[in-house]
């Protein structure tokens, strides 16, 4: 014999949260964070195909962490609204702010419908402006708030520790080759405290580069490029920050 | 409910009018589930990676080739673009256009621009009807951008040149009534490693041009320029001063197609297609070429000689 039992709105929604955060703790923290010529998205990841970057816009770019199926489902949908929204009105008229508030609507919508399942994804949406000044980025957690941040942000399973080492040493104006040092550092402290080593093979960074001549301003580096920005020291960057030629 | 209700003798009339409020009904709540704010389902329906396919399921009349005309007699009037040259060289492709578009016999504008970049390996210079070609182009842009960012990878160029086909032929209905747009498509092929050449007709039939192509009321006697002047050694300087020659003949014996206007500097567009990508001629460095080209056509009227034998 069965009872009907209740449960209150607060436990109802708390077991929610607590299950998308379980989720997205289970996979590899990213970071992005603003350099001088833009912005950095920076992570660990072993596939080759599987991205946790990507492109949305002409000076838009996407973050995720957590499910792979959900989050690619939101980017494309982020792809359709912003390419949609620029062929109604006009490329300009795409902005990192309309597109958050999209995003936010559709995971506070999702998670608080008894009907859907959570989704176990955090999100960045990142726009790269004229001057540092203009510079957006946003975080968007699983239940559909939106954080403006500054400076730096992390996502993923071992964030909180990662983004206050990265508060602590993230300055502005840093060059792309330091912001990216000070991200794979972060990156490869474990939350016991121990550093391991992540090769450059399984670093996934992109970049949002103000100073590209063209419109799309997003921009993978791989291979080479990578490899040399990893060994060059803080110092002597300002070359290497510069356009390089794009490996496709 | 309304079903017993229908089942009723006499009941027509009241049937009738539940099923136009049942389906009203229905289209307000898609219209608020739009208005919360929240990516509509199609958004995140997984699909096709082609834009025009999720416009078409989406806002179809978005789409230029889902437009009914009205019912009319005779050719609409509207500015036309006029002529289009494309030659490849060793490593690459130019493709070049002039600036005029015409309203019958009237000069619609001097300085229109008609060759644009597709995507970073390729351009399409369009002929025809100015606004549906804008538009066209447009929208072809933003379907291998679109496809790019959703696949993470290019189109090859032939899925590129087909696409283009698809779209001008959803646009035959306007081109029966006298509103064609003709395209001409170069790009670097990335796989093979060459520029190659895609000329169409107005039903969007898609032929591949080796060495040199034209497209548009000029073509015939651009054609015939380059016909003579081509070579297959080319050098990129050659190339670009070929297509700027090929204008020349075209607005020399075409009343729509324009030659150089020095006294306003307006001059042909002349674009270079490579493995670096695409790129534009700078105003100087275009008027630099329609300039020495105009230099020596004031000692030599029709233009450089071909050897007879």
């Amino acid at each position: 014999m069965s009872t009907p039992f209740y449960v209150s709105p607060q436990q109802a929604m708390a077991d929610r949260a607590e299950y998308a955060r379980k989720g997205i703790a289970r996979g590899r923290s990213l970071v992005v964070l603003q350099y001088a010529d833009g912005i950095v998205f920076v992570g660990e990841n072993p596939s080759r195909a599987l991205h946790k970057f990507s492109e949305i816009y002409d000076r838009i770019g996407f973050a995720a962490a957590g499910k792979y199926n959900e989050y690619e489902n939101l980017r494309i949908g982020g792809v359709r609204y912003a390419d949609l929204r620029g062929y109604t009105y006009d490329r300009d008229d795409v902005t990192a702010r309309g597109l958050a508030n999209v995003y936010a609507q559709t995971l506070g919508t999702i998670f608080s419908s008894a009907g859907e399942k959570p989704y176990e994804v955090e999100l960045v949406v990142a726009e790269v402006g004229e001057t540092p000044d203009g510079d957006q980025i946003y975080r968007l957690p699983h239940d559909g708030s939106i954080v403006d941040e500054h400076g730096s942000v992390a996502v993923g399973g071992n964030a909180e520790q990662i983004s206050s080492y990265l508060d602590q040493r993230h300055q502005d104006g840093m060059s792309l080759a330091e912001a990216l040092k000070l991200a794979v550092q972060a990156l490869s402290r474990d939350t016991n405290g121990t550093q391991r080593e992540i090769p450059a093979e399984r670093l996934e960074v992109a970049v949002l580069d103000r100073t590209r001549p063209q419109s799309r301003k997003f921009k993978r580096i791989v291979g080479g490029q990578l490899g040399r920005l990893l060994e060059t020291d803080g110092a002597s960057t300002e070359a290497e920050s510069a356009e390089e030629p794009d490996e496709k | 409910m309304w079903i017993t209700a229908a089942g009723r003798v006499g009941s027509l009339a009241y049937r009738c009018f539940t099923c136009e409020f049942g389906l009203s009904g229905r289209n307000l709540v898609e219209a608020n589930s739009l208005g919360i704010g929240r990516l509509p389902a199609a958004f995140l329906t997984p699909g096709s990676a082609s834009f025009m396919d999720f416009l078409s399921d989406h806002q179809p009349d978005l789409l230029p080739g889902n437009r009914q005309l009205p019912p009319m007699q005779g050719v609409v009037e509207a500015p036309h673009g006029t002529t289009i040259v494309a030659v490849t060289f060793p490593g690459g492709v130019v493709l070049a256009g002039d600036r005029r578009a015409t309203m019958g016999n009237v000069i619609a504008q001097r300085d229109i621009e008609k060759v644009f970049p597709a995507d970073e390996y390729s351009a399409v210079g369009i002929a025809g009807t100015a606004g549906l070609a804008v538009e066209m182009v447009k929208l072809f842009q933003l379907e291998l951008e679109h496809f790019e960012k959703v696949e993470g990878a290019q189109l090859s160029l032939e899925g590129k040149a087909n696409r283009l086909s698809t779209m001008i032929r959803s646009n035959l209905g306007m081109a029966m009534q006298g509103l064609a747009v003709v395209p001409l498509f170069a790009g670097f092929d990335v796989d093979r490693d060459r520029g190659r050449i895609f000329s169409y007709d107005v039903t969007g039939g898609r032929s591949e041009e080796h060495n040199f192509a034209a497209t548009g009321s000029g073509s015939v006697f651009a054609r015939g320029a380059m016909k003579k002047l081509y070579r297959r050694d080319l050098s990129e300087e050659e190339a670009t001063t070929l297509v700027v020659q090929a204008l020349y003949d075209a607005a020399d014996d075409d009343s729509a197609t324009g030659g150089p206007d020095v006294a306003r500097r307006i001059y042909p567009i002349v674009t270079v297609i490579t493995d670096d990508g695409f790129r534009r001629l700078t105003d100087d460095e275009s008027s630099e070429i329609a300039r020495s080209v105009l230099a020596r056509r004031l000692e030599q009227p029709d233009g450089p000689r071909a050897a007879l034998l």
